[in-house]
């Protein structure tokens, strides 16, 4: 039975409900994964990524704001409520 | 920009905040599906799956010059964020030359960093600008 959930300000994720792991037979291959914070004073990453803007689907590029000041501002999700 | 497609983006813009902001909010709302642009700036929430409140400030060199990070609950303070620019503006615009203490906003005293000014910021600077 599907049970109620609460709408708070992160959106509800689910995932695969970890069963008795399998025996490791291959190496474990410790893949480092970029998640350190950059810093200030560094070149913001560039990145493209697709978006809507005024009634238009864009795609944007970061590096073509060069000469302009940006503010790029990441938030939880769409819908959620801060 | 959110893990939100282009397509969700549109129908919050059309359903709800254009009933907030007239017209439509006015900049691009983007996508980052699978947070990979939220990885690289280091603000992604892995477990969740959902990028947090990270807010940088990118001058027009491309040089990443503040930024800020909240959990989800608490939202951010925009004259906060306009204030810092306008202080890195400044900065920019003399060359490094003057300096914002705290509590600068546009029309209040600048610093001028220097070796005159060593030691003698009491003299130059009171507590209370911090707060007015």
């Amino acid at each position: 039975m599907a049970e109620e959930a609460s709408a708070g300000c992160t959106r509800p994720g689910g995932g695969p409900v970890a069963e008795e792991p399998a025996v490791e037979e291959v190496p474990t291959i410790i893949k480092k994964e970029e998640t350190a914070m950059i810093k200030v004073g560094q070149k913001a990453p560039d990145f493209t990524a697709s978006g809507y803007q005024q009634g238009k689907f864009v795609n944007v590029r970061l590096s073509e704001y060069l000469g302009k000041w940006v503010l790029l501002c990441f938030y939880p999700g769409d819908f959620t409520f801060v | 920009m959110s893990v939100d497609s282009m397509f969700v983006h549109k129908m919050w813009d059309d359903d709800e905040l254009s009933k907030m902001v007239k017209g439509g909010v006015p900049f691009a709302m983007l996508s980052d599906a699978g947070g990979k642009i939220g990885k690289l700036y280091g603000i992604f929430d892995e477990a969740a799956g959902i990028e947090t409140r990270g807010r940088f400030i990118i001058d027009p060199d491309g040089v990443v010059q503040g930024f800020e990070v909240l959990s989800p609950p608490v939202g951010r303070n925009v004259n906060e964020t306009i204030r810092q620019v306008q202080a890195f503006q400044l900065v920019r615009a003399t060359g490094g030359a003057e300096a914002t203490p705290s509590g600068w906003r546009p029309g209040k005293k600048t610093l001028k960093p220097g070796i005159n000014l060593v030691g003698k910021v009491w003299q130059e600077w009171k507590t209370e600008e911090a707060f007015d």
